[in-house]
């Protein structure tokens, strides 16, 4: 499980919380986010944008 | 301590108390009321456009503009310091009491219609600038001020501008795809019922597809474009309960003036600019280059800095108090009071503004915005400038 950081305003997409009200329910990975959604909070940024900020093992998850 | 965090500490923001100001415009209709009251002169229920239209356009260009930031290191101090977020709360409750107070005035009967229609435009003044207020608050992470936004927007039965705006228009701003993005060519009376259906439309089409994630239709309150609606209908409602099927025209007229001023903003906040198309498909981040600014101090203060709006695409959370103008950005002749003017009158408009995306471009017509129906006549008369292929 890891996370992912918008650029732009550092919003966190933390794979382990997902983002439910955006549809992705905990525990959804960063692959199965569209490649065109784009950052919650800011709206400038895109996932491809996105930088790993922190990479955690699945069993430690 | 270095010479550049002194100064940062010593900094003192001198727009600090002038961004009451931002208040005079939903107390207009209220003043408008005891103006009246005082002296028993009708052409006071007119207070609002005299004072927008009349008032602020030649002092906008006297006063001229402020071209100071804040320094870097006071820029998180500024923005946490909460007094500048009351100063926009604020608006609400003097947004609503014009709004209630001028649709009992109307059902109290007594008045012209020309007094009506005075009134009208005076609180749709307000509405409208309390979509301004509204967008301040919407972009911004905490709940409370997302919901003071939808509050907002209520008056002007605008409520899906807060979802439009950010994960729409902020998406694809400067780009073709974008319907709140005006075009090189395109008038305002134009650009006016493409914005307003195709914004509608788009915020729909967010949020259908947000629920549509979690295996929800859209017809739910947790739809943002429809609670939002609810909320106009419910004020629109009760209102109407209250003092009668009488101030129906007023509310129309007031709500329909309200979102033609946002709209007219955002038709002069982007036009002819555009985003390039990089080699992947994807449109180039937007930068400085793709707004147009305006120093200009008396409608900074009176909008929250709406007119920095380089900053507030390249930040969006960033807060009005810390908005920068930058070097780089295209400029405006004067502030958004006297440009509103000019869009209304397209010709007018495009003398002075279709050159100014051509400077802004060297000549090369063919890296603006071009509004298709008109576009083999702009190429045909821009096209010999330097660098076109066309």
């Amino acid at each position: 499980m890891s996370a992912y950081r918008c650029p732009g305003c550092g919003y966190v997409y933390d794979e382990m919380k997902g983002e439910p009200r955006e549809g992705f329910r905990a525990g959804t990975p960063w692959l199965a986010v569209p490649a065109a959604w784009c950052c919650p909070d800011c709206g400038v940024r895109e996932k491809p944008d996105f930088e790993l900020v922190m990479e955690r093992t699945s069993s430690g998850a | 301590m270095t010479t550049a965090t002194f100064e940062a500490a010593a900094w003192k923001d001198g727009k600090r108390h002038a961004w009451l100001m931002g208040l005079l415009i939903p107390s207009l209709p209220l003043l408008g009321w005891a103006l009246v009251a005082a002296t028993g002169l009708s052409v006071f229920w007119w207070t609002g456009p005299i004072f927008y239209f009349l008032i602020i356009p030649p002092l906008e260009l006297l006063i001229g503009e402020d071209r100071n930031n804040p320094p870097d290191g006071a820029v998180e101090r500024l923005e946490n310091d909460r007094y500048y977020r009351y100063c926009t709360f604020l608006y609400l409750p003097l947004q609503y009491a014009s709004l209630i107070g001028s649709a009992w005035l109307v059902a109290r009967g007594g008045l012209s219609w020309l007094d009506v229609l005075g009134i009208a435009l005076t609180t749709g003044l307000s509405s409208g600038v309390g979509i301004n207020a509204a967008h301040e608050l919407g972009h911004k992470k905490p709940v409370l001020e997302r919901w003071l936004a939808k509050i907002a927007l209520a008056p002007t039965a605008y409520g899906h501008f807060f979802v439009e705006h950010n994960r729409g228009h902020h998406v694809r701003v400067a780009t073709p795809e974008d319907p709140a993005s005006s075009r090189l060519g395109e008038s305002f009376w134009a650009f006016l019922p493409r914005s307003v259906f195709g914004s509608a439309r788009s915020a729909w089409h967010l949020e259908k597809e947000r629920l549509g994630r979690s295996d929800q239709g859209p017809w739910t309150l947790r739809n943002d474009v429809l609670n939002a609606w609810l909320m106009s209908v419910l004020l629109f409602g009760g209102l109407i309960l209250w003092l009668g099927p009488v101030i129906i025209p007023f509310l129309l007229i007031q709500a329909a003036y309200g979102f033609m001023l946002l709209e007219v903003v955002n038709y002069l906040e982007h036009y002819g600019l555009v985003r390039q198309k990089q080699a992947d498909g994807r449109y180039e981040r937007c930068q400085p280059q793709h707004s147009w600014n305006s120093n200009h101090v008396v409608t900074n203060l009176l909008l929250y800095h709406l007119q920095r709006h380089s900053d507030h695409h390249t930040n969006p959370t960033r807060r009005y108090q810390a908005l920068r103008h930058f070097e780089q950005s295209p400029q405006l002749p004067s502030g958004y009071a006297s440009m509103v003017a000019l869009a209304y009158i397209p010709p007018l408009w495009r003398w002075v503004m279709d050159r100014r995306v051509l400077a802004h471009y060297q000549g090369d017509v063919t890296r603006a915005n071009v509004y298709p129906p008109l576009r083999r006549k702009i190429l045909a008369r821009y096209g010999a400038g330097a660098g076109s292929r066309a």
